[in-house]
């Protein structure tokens, strides 16, 4: 799959930034009036930023608002919903903080819920899809819910959350990558199923239906760069989840080691982004004998 | 609404006979020129004279070459491939607008350009490559099974089939409707064993492919030898035939 920029940033920091909100409505930490001003604007400026940024991926975007009518069927149209019903929860949540100085505990808690359940909507559009095997399995969901957890625990400043859900989300990611890449094999696809021929005997692509390229191939048939693949999949792993974790462990932590934990997460998690599309396998590559 | 239809009354489709297709690609063309002019944004193209040309099909002609188990030369396969309007279409179920959807009458799934948002989802979610985000309308193009030709009453009742199907030269396209048992279609796809694509997805596709029919081997030749008809000459020919030799 193509590994569009705004896709990469939308799914990497509106997962921070509804992560961030998930931990600031239980109360971790719980700032009160201005002085949680600054924790609330880095989360919605994430979570919003992010949203924004996957509007640019859209080839009509004027009919947008259209995009709430079917969340009885779409994940895209639940996901639209639950960032909506989110925003507006935590918004109100952080607002009465900021200018009244009221906590509200409660819609606090219901808030971090939503957030957590609008990245699992996020999930779900990429995990949904049958047609990439390395999607469509439940890892991609608890990958995305750890990795906002984590990303979350580390704006927080929470050493104990940072270790535990950025340490649980190490761990499903290599099962994630190893798992996923044996899956489009075992799940059967092949240019024989594509093309019925199989009955015959092998087949290969004689002569594609065009000598250019076409949508189907720049936007679902990425093979570019796809040999880079381990040095990323080391530089992700390394960035997004080792240095974090040992940042975290170092007791009585300035703020600047804080700020490295977090650019080094954001790096890494750009580079496991990149590598979560450039390295799906749409099936339709087999109609072009490529994967 | 994006959610599909329990049942079609009609299942209109297309059967596309892998045998008879020659790879001539006027489908492709024809269904170029038609949903150029009529239904929906036309099929643009990007850099059509240039060094790299792209552009929106909803039809390609595939060709593949398939190497027999039991031996033998191997075989070229045209394979033509277009929206196969499955039952239980993915595209039409991820689209958040409802701009994607399945008819209840026919069965057709046909994209609503007024309502698409152009995300992309529903081609993502396609096995067959049947959907092409086209690149200056930035809204979904797919096969609409010429919905404009085959209700059109304006139009001759030969025509009153998609285009492609009415320009195809070797007979390799049908169209009809896979609800009767009776009709054309449904009758080709039981005597020649009609099968779905990737049917592991789940999809139930309406489209049919006619697997190409067994080749003939050649037969081994029952030969014997004939007798000779010419021996060694003897007598005078004889002497001529060295006389001549030695010289």
């Amino acid at each position: 799959m193509h590994p569009a920029p705004s896709v990469i940033f939308f799914t990497v920091f509106s997962g921070l930034g509804f992560g961030f909100l998930a931990w600031l409505g239980i109360g971790i930490p719980a700032p009160q009036g201005w002085a949680a001003f600054p924790y609330f604007f880095v989360a919605f400026a994430m979570a919003v930023g992010g949203l924004i940024a996957s509007t640019f991926h859209l080839g009509n975007p004027k009919n947008a608002l259209k995009a709430f009518s079917q969340w009885r069927s779409s994940w895209l149209s639940r996901e639209a919903w639950m960032a909506v019903l989110t925003l507006t929860a935590m918004g109100i949540f952080a607002a009465a903080n900021i200018f009244l100085n009221i906590s509200m505990p409660p819609l606090g808690i219901v808030g971090a819920i939503m957030a957590l359940i609008t990245v699992y909507t996020t999930s779900m559009m990429y995990a949904q899809l049958k047609t990439v095997p390395r999607w469509n399995h439940w890892s991609t969901s608890l990958l995305f819910i750890l990795l906002a957890l984590g990303g979350g625990a580390i704006l927080a400043a929470d050493s104990l959350g940072t270790i535990l859900f950025i340490g649980l989300a190490a761990l499903t990611q290599i099962y994630v990558w190893d798992a996923g890449d044996k899956r489009f094999t075992k799940r059967g696809h092949s240019i024989e199923t594509a093309t019925g021929l199989g009955d015959i005997g092998k087949v290969r692509m004689y002569e594609p239906p065009h000598s250019g390229t076409n949508y189907l191939l720049t936007e679902m048939v990425y093979v570019v760069a796809r040999k880079h693949a381990i040095k990323l999949r080391i530089i992700a792993f390394t960035l997004a989840y080792v240095a974090p974790m040992l940042l975290a462990m170092i007791s009585d932590r300035s703020f600047d080691l804080s700020i490295v934990a977090l650019v080094a997460h954001i790096i890494g998690l750009l580079a496991q982004r990149w590598l979560f599309f450039a390295e799906a396998e749409h099936v339709v590559g087999l109609y072009y004998d490529k994967r | 609404m994006t959610t599909l239809p329990a049942q079609t009354t009609r299942k209109l489709g297309l059967v596309i006979d892998l045998d008879t297709c020659v790879g001539c690609q006027a489908c492709v063309i024809s269904c170029k020129g038609w949903n150029t002019e009529n239904y929906g944004a036309p099929l643009s193209d990007m850099d059509a004279y240039g060094a790299e040309p792209s552009g929106t099909f909803l039809n390609r002609v595939h060709s593949f070459e398939v190497q027999p188990d039991t031996g033998g030369c191997a075989q070229t396969v045209h394979f033509p491939k277009s929206c196969l309007h499955c039952e239980d279409a993915p595209c039409v179920t991820v689209c958040p607008t409802g701009a994607s959807y399945k008819r209840g009458e026919d069965g057709i799934v046909l994209v609503d350009e007024d309502a698409c948002i152009g995300c992309g989802l529903c081609a993502w979610s396609c096995p067959y490559g049947a959907r092409e985000l086209d690149q200056t309308a930035g809204v979904m193009k797919k096969c609409t099974l010429c919905i404009d030709r085959i209700y059109n009453e304006n139009l001759p009742e030969k025509d009153r089939i998609p285009a492609c199907v009415r320009t195809c030269p070797s007979g390799a396209r049908h169209f009809g409707d896979f609800a009767d048992p009776d009709s054309d279609v449904s009758k080709l796809v039981a005597e020649r064993s009609g099968m779905d694509l990737m049917p592991e997805l789940g999809t139930k596709p309406v489209n049919k492919y006619l697997p190409p029919r067994p080749k003939d081997t050649l037969q081994e030749a029952e030969t014997t030898a004939l007798s000779p008809v010419a021996e060694t000459p003897k007598g005078f020919l004889g002497w001529l035939d060295k006389a001549l030799e030695a010289l």
